[in-house]
């Protein structure tokens, strides 16, 4: 350190030509951003080893023990919910990420930095949200097929009413629906990252997105089933996971309907953290 | 140049910033100089426009800060509070923040081996030392080259060698033709590498002054006198110029005269001296005088300190 005295006193003043701030450069900032913290890495290994865990594990037990199966449990399972099972757990963790990357920046202190380069701070949203949702897309859909393929190999061969329980990939829905998982999960991510910008605090936003995803469809469930039927379809999860259903089973929105107001949830959360990020205080 | 016009800023019922109205120059340290809590990195976020203003404005180079089409080429800042992610290393952290404008690689390298952080650029910043984290935050302020920079007690945490460094590095940008802002609540500190001085309390204006004419009117020059015939001596050299305190028995502090002078009165009428010291009174003192008034938080029993913590952390 005692390097620092001897200050070469020239370097100073380079007159290197920044140009100006652009969407584009700002996304490239915000990549650099994603791949170089550890947590990041850790946490979309986590999504991706949970996607194709998931569906292995049960498709290799059910597999196995298929033989010893009772005719209704057989009758009971269900080879492409198998396959894309890991998705709903992979979905904690991709959403939980989605809320750090914003608000990691808040409680580090890191955002007045971005925002001192982007003062507009509007691109630093647009640029994140961006990367982010690519990041993931690009993991989750490979996770997904992989999945799929993996627990079909394990299921083929074994069969009910002398038809293969394996599904093929150009059954129908099934392609809509394993693309659809990797879909699922990028707009969860996006979601997380919408309300970690609005509550800027790592533990608020985990909490409301674990409330939103897991503890709501539960308390729905005492309400009367009337009332349960006709709410229930429109929560972000049980609506983005119509896109992962084969058939239109009672009380849940049609595929692309559902996985539409996921998408919707998520651009209203996104829209609302804009509309704040121009206004408040960093 | 940075202009303040009727600044104000307010969180709830606290007004951080009142009313503040200032230039600061180019081609000149300025220093910003207020007791903690004054209102300085509150007036330093406002001219990022990370705050927004109550009232008032305030430009960079003419401009709102957000205005800038490239605003790291106008205005380097190291805010006090630690802004980088303690997760990633120095090296990624100047990166992320050069892509925003395109600014290449071969620049972050330069400002680590300008800093002296080459050793540890590919350290996470969280391991860093409070010196350390300070060099990486004058990296990330001089990343764009920037016409304005702006430091926020940029020697907190830096030991001798650093804090020479550090002024010779404001000198040198001044020097350049650039605007240099820096804050601290240390006079004696500024003494040393401002030339011009904004002073707040509590949130408001006290003194826009250059250093020189700061210590000229501030600093008295006083001579302390000890004597067995001081009430002689006091006789014989009263005037209207001249302040005599008897501080103790056989003890004066004479202001307005010089040691020689009142050494060749004395012994002109014989007067024995026992003691004979010009003493200057410290640009802190002076300064501690200036903004007694206006410190937000005065020192506290412990027992109220105690209150106080339980408040916060609740």
């Amino acid at each position: 350190m005692s390097a620092i005295t001897a200050l070469p006193t020239p370097i100073v003043r380079t007159r290197i030509h920044t140009s100006r701030v652009t969407q584009v450069r700002v996304a490239l900032s915000e990549w650099t951003k994603l791949r170089t913290l550890r947590s990041t890495r850790y946490a979309l290994l986590t999504g991706v080893a949970m996607t194709i865990g998931f569906a292995i594990i049960p498709a290799f037990v059910n597999a196995s023990r298929w033989n010893n199966m009772s005719a209704s449990d057989k009758a009971g399972f269900h080879p492409l919910d198998t396959s894309l099972i890991g998705v709903t757990v992979a979905q904690l963790a991709i959403g939980v990420l989605g809320v750090m990357v914003i608000s990691g920046e808040y409680s580090t202190g890191m955002i007045r930095s971005t925002f001192a380069a982007v003062p507009k701070r509007l691109p630093v949203l647009w640029g994140k949200a961006g990367v982010f949702g690519l990041v993931t897309f690009v993991l989750a859909l490979p996770s997904t097929l992989i999945a799929f393929f993996a627990a079909q190999a394990f299921l083929k061969g074994h069969s009910l009413n002398g038809h293969d329980i394996a599904l093929s990939f150009s059954d129908p829905g099934v392609s809509r629906a394993v693309i659809g998982g990797a879909l699922y999960l990028t707009l969860v991510g996006l979601f997380g990252l919408g309300l970690g910008a609005i509550l800027r605090n790592t533990a608020g936003g985990i909490s409301a997105l674990a409330g939103i995803l897991f503890v709501l469809p539960t308390v729905m469930s005492v309400l009367p089933s009337s009332w349960n039927n006709a709410i229930s379809p429109y929560l972000p999860s049980d609506a983005g996971q119509a896109i992962m259903r084969i058939g239109h089973p009672a009380h849940t929105l049609a595929p692309w309907t559902g996985l539409g107001v996921l998408a919707a949830y998520s651009a209203v959360a996104i829209a609302i953290a804009a509309i704040q990020l121009r206004r408040r205080d960093v | 140049m940075i202009e303040a016009q009727h600044l104000t800023k307010r969180y709830g019922e606290t007004n951080a910033v009142r009313d503040l109205t200032f230039t600061v120059k180019p081609g000149i340290v300025t220093g910003f100089l207020g007791p903690n809590g004054s209102g300085k990195s509150t007036t330093m976020r406002l001219i990022l426009g990370l705050d927004a203003p109550s009232e008032g404005e305030v430009k960079v180079n003419g401009k709102r800060y957000a205005e800038f089409a490239a605003p790291l080429h106008e205005v380097g800042a190291l805010l006090e509070a630690r802004s980088v992610h303690p997760g990633r290393s120095a090296y990624n952290h100047l990166l992320a923040q050069a892509q925003t404008h395109g600014i290449p690689r071969s620049r972050v390298d330069e400002l680590i081996e300008l800093v002296g952080l080459e050793s540890v650029a590919k350290k996470r910043a969280g391991q860093f030392s409070l010196g350390m984290g300070q060099r990486l935050g004058i990296a990330s302020a001089l990343l764009g080259d920037p016409e304005v920079v702006m430091l926020d007690e940029p020697v907190n945490g830096l030991d001798p060698d650093g804090i020479r460094w550090i002024r010779d590095l404001m000198k040198t940008l001044a020097a350049e033709g650039r605007t240099v802002f820096l804050s601290s609540h240390l006079m004696s500190e500024m003494a040393l590498t401002a030339d011009h001085l904004i002073v707040i309390g509590r949130g408001r204006l006290i003194d826009d002054v250059s250093v020189d004419e700061f210590i000229g009117r501030h600093s008295k020059h006083v001579v302390r006198v000890r004597s067995p015939q001081a009430t002689e001596l006091t006789e014989l050299i009263a005037s209207p110029d001249v302040t005599t305190e008897a501080v103790e028995p056989g003890l004066l502090e004479i202001e307005g005269l010089t040691a020689e002078q009142i050494g060749a009165t004395a012994a002109a009428k014989n007067i024995v001296l026992y003691e004979l010291a010009p003493r200057q009174a410290s640009l802190e003192e002076a300064f501690m005088d200036l903004t007694r008034d206006e410190v937000e938080y005065q020192a506290v029993t412990p027992a109220h300190a105690k209150d106080h913590e339980g408040a916060l952390a609740a």
